[in-house]
């Protein structure tokens, strides 16, 4: 039989000034099972913990019921007072009389009435509460990187530099990711390259960080501390042990294909490295661009014209070590902790037919803009017009291409427009004191370190002429471009000759983004941003225990956010990986393997993956739950048909018991 | 759709549309009437005048009275609906009047109460085309006897023809290609331009003649920049606008224009054989034929 | 059960959003009728409807579900189940003879407490105004 004990709180006046305490608890004391009841002016202090733990040994209580405020706010307090007096933790339950009861009911009679009914509750519960045991489970010390973006990178540093082992994985040939692409950051116009080719080359010599360049993730199995993570890595077709990256190869490779990370501004060959300081420094194969490829795919079934046998990087190759035999390979990895940064793509803006949806060749992206305005791009620095190569003298911006704008769902704000446009005006009037600016704008967003003054001088130095309104229409006259807009502040309609025109397309996830989300069981928005678990208090977190999520795949994030959000998320994975094993919540669901038909509703249902399939002794597949991954939902409790699965401290029994004590006799 | 009937003579499937010509197509525009309704026949297009249309309501009605505004196109609509076949619609303007009442009347309270005021039971089961649309259809084939080769035709669609695109859903409402396609059928050579759906100015016709030439000439000068020939329009307003105020233009802005505005239908008439006079080229107030005797085309 | 306490409302309160929500109103001191009794689970899908028939066959004047917005579930997906499942409950309750109006599914948030309170005094109000339930 067990004995109960039974705390009531006064909390000052809290519960006492409305509640009639005496009362519950000699109402109390006739409940079942109840060895002892008492009242106490704060429970919680240490004179109220006390005095539980005192009553537990003289009146030898194996249970306990305290009735005084929310769980949500002392449970964990109370489960450690009972642990201290040799109760197991989970042999407690709380009863609500403070926020569910005194502070929201004034008559002294219905709040008293309430309030036993609630200790009632509690008391037929806690007797239908089982000692409960955390489990310890192993754990692998190493952690895998998605996206090899400044995040990322930085990810990896953080992780790689508390010791713990760090696969980064990018499905480009080279890490840097979009700021490798930008020629100066806003507001301290610091050169981009410059600032992020030495984090890539120090990811590429960190002893303990394994970098899986031209790579993508297929697949992820497991459960935090124990992630089995299968990989794809792309034939290359180039030997990465014999290669040295010389670069005779790309040199003389006569394929030209327009570059990818130049944005079609300029060209590339089909052996290849993205960019001068890619890491890693080794070029691949683009094998569906690839001349000898195509001849030896044209030779299986000699159909159309004969490609020509080109070969010529084989020729030049002094290591010999282009390798024609590579193919695409799947390895398997096991990880503790996995940090998701897969980053953003621009707005494909060609769905703006007024802009002329990709019809002028000298209405650009402000992306294509930082090509043009970079020393190592494809015009070395110059900027000039995509039609003729001449220099532009007028120059219009269009912000918001692709963000606060309902009509092509993206009413988001992406952020970082506002200052990279004033950047770009600031650059252009250095490049060439002749340039006249004009921006449309909505709102000049410029929330940030040192990012309003930068705004400013854009509009005050620079002489940009920024005009608060959206561009109806652009069309070619001649070889000028006609830019049709309003001037809301003036209110009335503006019409600018411009020869070059740059639209500030927002910021979305990554082409894949939704697709490695799927994999890896996380949750995403309508936009396909990564959800994390908690928008302000777990920013890094997601609700996979294990999984971190960090940059700009997350939503619209500057270089400086993303570097700290990278870090963060690099400080949950080591906190995760510091440790030897790992404790799971045992409030999990359970199933009866007696009771268990194998009809798998439950699998259906779990949110988590935590439902496995088993082979019992007697030959029967029954469902079995993994206890690091449940966490204690109960939807399949309800799932499932012959009641074979309970969900621990919210039994069936314990529900319908609370229930009864309201209503049965 | 349009009903497909049996094969007659030598014409391929016979098409039936209700017509509805509209009050410009009766006057000023008679020429687009008159173009449309030739063309139509001979490209075996049955087209049948409502008995009963009635003033679409445009230009005054849905500025001064919105149930006005709809209760005139919806007396038109039920009489095509009666005759149980899509409607043919030469006019932007009418067709636009046509399409927003449809649009407005997918909503059962407004339709409540239009059937009210016209005293008829209404649905919105009809059909509304503009006759661009059904005389560009690419599977009726156009017995082309004399390719318009070698004349550059700058197609201007206007603001009403493919706006706005959830309530007209026809083409592209910045970039539209129906007339640019049928052009290059006729033998034509469509040039690129970036004005095709930009205002001509004729909401101010009247009050503000200014205003209109500022815009109309602000079309014409690039589309003269351009190199095109001649203009072809699917408007009345578009063509008036832009067809009678060049004189005025050169006095405005010193540019001698001279660039002849000429209804599709009246094209298609020349690409199928039909005279000048058969398709009332006389009738524009820049003259057209010398630039079409030039390009020996008539 | 005293008689002061009629009608009884049974109320399963999510615990990440409805519960806190319930706190939410107790600390803003927002008031409401006592009749509600709150029963704390994990999430709206783990309220089972034959749970809610049986407060029904016991004597309950109503009974009260309520979790987080959709969209919004803890678990991520569990309240979409409890929305459909509750869909399906409601219409076999006219076939068990108990007014539909007894029965209601609500979404509260963790910080809606002034929402919280009027629903439970709506509901309230709506069930003394149909009255108890006749036993037998």
């Amino acid at each position: 039989m067990s004995r109960i004990g039974v705390f009531i709180c006064h909390c000052g006046t809290n519960i006492g000034g409305v509640v009639n305490v005496p009362e519950v608890v000699e109402a109390a004391r006739h409940m079942p099972l109840v060895a002892f009841a008492d009242e106490n002016k704060y429970t919680c202090s240490e004179v109220g913990q006390s005095s539980i733990r005192n009553a537990i040994a003289e009146h030898k209580l194996d249970r306990v019921v305290i009735a005084s405020c929310s769980p949500r706010m002392h449970e964990n307090t109370f489960r450690r007072t009972v642990t201290a007096a040799g109760i197991n933790p989970y042999l407690l339950e709380m009863a609500n009389l403070r926020e569910h009861c005194s502070w929201v009911h004034s008559d002294a009679r219905d709040a008293t009435s309430k309030a036993i009914d609630l200790v009632r509750m509690a008391v037929s519960k806690v007797a239908r509460h089982e000692a409960l045991f955390p489990k310890q489970i192993g754990l692998t010390k190493r952690a895998l990187v998605i996206g090899g973006g400044v995040t990322g990178i930085q990810a990896a540093l953080d992780i790689a530099a508390s010791g713990h082992e760090v696969v980064l994985v990018e499905k480009e040939p080279s890490i840097g990711g979009r700021m490798a692409q930008l020629d100066k950051t806003f507001p301290t116009l610091d050169c981009s390259a410059c600032i992020l080719t030495p984090k890539m080359v120090d990811v590429a010599q960190h002893p303990k960080i394994t970098l899986l360049s031209y790579s993508e993730i297929v697949d992820v199995r497991g459960f935090v501390g124990n992630f089995e993570v299968d990989i794809l890595r792309k034939a290359k077709l180039v030997d990465y042990e014999k290669c040295t990256g010389c670069g005779l190869c790309w040199q003389a490779c006569p394929e030209k294909i327009p570059s990818e990370f130049n944005l079609g501004l300029g060209h590339r060959t089909a052996i290849y490295i993205p960019f001068a300081q890619a890491v890693p420094n080794k070029p691949v194969i683009d094998i569906a661009n690839c001349r000898y490829e195509n001849y030896r795919r044209w030779k299986e079934t000699e159909e159309g014209e004969e490609p020509p046998q080109c070969r010529i990087c084989e020729g030049v190759c002094p290591t010999e070590a282009i390798d024609r035999t590579q193919q695409d390979e799947i390895i398997t990895e096991k990880f503790g902790a996995i940090v998701v940064t897969t980053g953003f793509k621009t707005f494909d803006y060609s769905v703006y037919g007024e802009y002329g949806g990709g019809r002028y060749p000298n209405v650009i992206t402000s992306l294509q803009l930082e090509r043009l305005m970079s020393a190592a791009g494809p015009t070395e620095g110059e900027v000039l017009r995509p039609s003729d190569g001449t220099h532009p003298k007028s120059v219009v911006f269009i912000q918001c291409v692709g963000s606060r704008d309902d009509k092509v769902n993206r009413p988001y704000c992406s952020k970082v427009c506002c200052m990279y446009t004033a950047k770009h005006a600031i650059m252009l009037k250095e490049h060439d004191p002749e340039v006249q600016c004009y921006v449309f704008y909505i709102d000049i967003r410029a929330g940030g370190k040192d990012f309003e003054e930068f705004a400013r001088r854009a509009q005050d130095e620079t002489g940009a002429l920024y005009l608060r309104g959206r561009v109806s229409q652009i069309y070619q006259q001649g070889d000028k471009l006609m830019v049709l807009g309003e001037d809301s502040l003036m209110g009335r309609p503006v019409e600018i000759t411009a020869d070059l025109v740059v639209l500030a397309t927002g910021m979305e996830p990554s082409e894949n983004a939704a697709e490695i989300a799927q994999t890896l069981n996380i949750s995403y928005n309508t936009y396909n941003f990564l959800i994390e678990a908690h928008p302000k208090l777990r920013p890094v977190e997601t609700q996979t225990d294990g999984i971190f999520v960090a940059g700009a795949a997350v939503g619209p994030r500057d270089i400086p956010e993303c570097v700290a959000h990278g870090s963060a998320a690099a400080v949950k994975a080591v906190a995760l990986l510091s440790q030897d094993s790992l404790t799971t919540d045992p409030l999990i669901s359970v199933v009866d393997p007696m009771k268990c038909v194998g009809c798998f509703a439950c699998k259906e249902v779990c949110p988590f993956n935590a439902i496995e399939e088993q082979v019992t002794r007697d030959g029967r597949t029954i469902s079995s739950i993994n206890e690091s991954v449940c966490k204690g939902c109960g939807l399949c409790v309800v799932a499932c048909r012959p009641g074979a699965i309970n969900l621990r401290g919210f039994t069936n029994q314990q529900l319908l018991s609370e229930v009864l004590t309201l209503v049965g006799r | 759709m349009a009903k497909v009937g049996s094969n007659t003579g030598n014409q391929t499937a016979e098409r039936v549309y209700s017509y509805y010509p509209g009050c410009s197509q009766l006057a000023t525009a008679e020429e687009y009437d008159v173009s449309a309704r030739l063309v139509s026949r001979k490209l075996g297009i049955e087209l049948r005048e409502l008995e009963d249309w009635i003033c679409c309501g445009a230009s005054a009605a849905h500025s001064t009275d919105h149930w006005l505004s709809l209760a005139l196109p919806a007396h038109t609509l039920k009489q095509a609906e009666e005759a149980g076949l899509p409607l043919a619609v030469p006019c932007a303007m009418c067709f636009s009047r046509l399409k927003f009442a449809l649009h407005e009347l997918e909503n059962k309270e407004t339709r409540d109460i239009v059937s009210h005021i016209i005293e008829k039971e209404l649905s919105t089961a009809v059909a509304v085309e503009p006759m661009l649309k059904i005389l560009a259809d690419e599977s009726l084939p156009i017995p082309v006897v004399k390719p318009l080769s070698g004349l550059k035709v700058a197609c201007y669609y206007g603001c009403l023809l493919v706006r706005p695109p959830e309530v007209v859903k026809f083409d592209n409402a910045e970039n539209p290609q129906t007339m640019e396609r049928l052009m290059q059928r006729l033998g034509a050579e469509p040039i690129n331009w970036g004005l095709k759906t930009a205002c001509c100015g004729a909401g101010v016709a009247f009050p503000r003649l200014d205003v209109v030439l500022k815009l109309s000439y602000r079309l014409l000068s690039l589309i003269k920049a351009s190199g095109a020939d001649c203009v072809a329009v699917a408007c009345p307003m578009c063509h008036a606008n832009l067809d009678m105020y060049q004189k005025d233009m050169k006095a405005k802005f010193g540019e001698k224009l001279d660039l002849p505005v000429l209804y599709f239908t009246q094209l298609m008439g020349l690409a199928l054989g039909f005279s000048p006079k058969e398709l009332l080229l006389n009738k524009h107030i820049t003259n057209p034929l010398p630039m079409l005797r030039k390009k020996e085309l008539i | 059960m005293s008689a002061d306490n009629e009608p009884l409302i049974i109320g399963f309160l999510c615990n990440w959003c409805s519960y806190a929500g319930a706190d939410m109103a107790g600390t803003s001191r927002m008031a409401y009728p006592s009749n509600i009794r709150i029963i704390r689970v994990p999430c709206s899908g783990r309220v089972d409807p034959l749970l809610i028939v049986k407060c029904f066959q016991e004597g309950a004047d109503a009974v009260l579900v309520a979790g987080c917005h959709p969209g919004d579930c803890h678990y991520n997906e569990g309240n979409y189940y409890s929305r459909r499942r509750f869909a399906v409950l409601r219409a076999l309750l006219d076939f068990m003879g108990i007014d539909k109006e007894r029965f209601r599914v609500e979404w509260v948030s963790a910080s809606e407490g002034k929402r919280f309170s009027q629903i439970v005094s709506q509901f309230t109000e709506d069930m003394n105004r149909i009255g108890a339930r006749k036993a037998g």
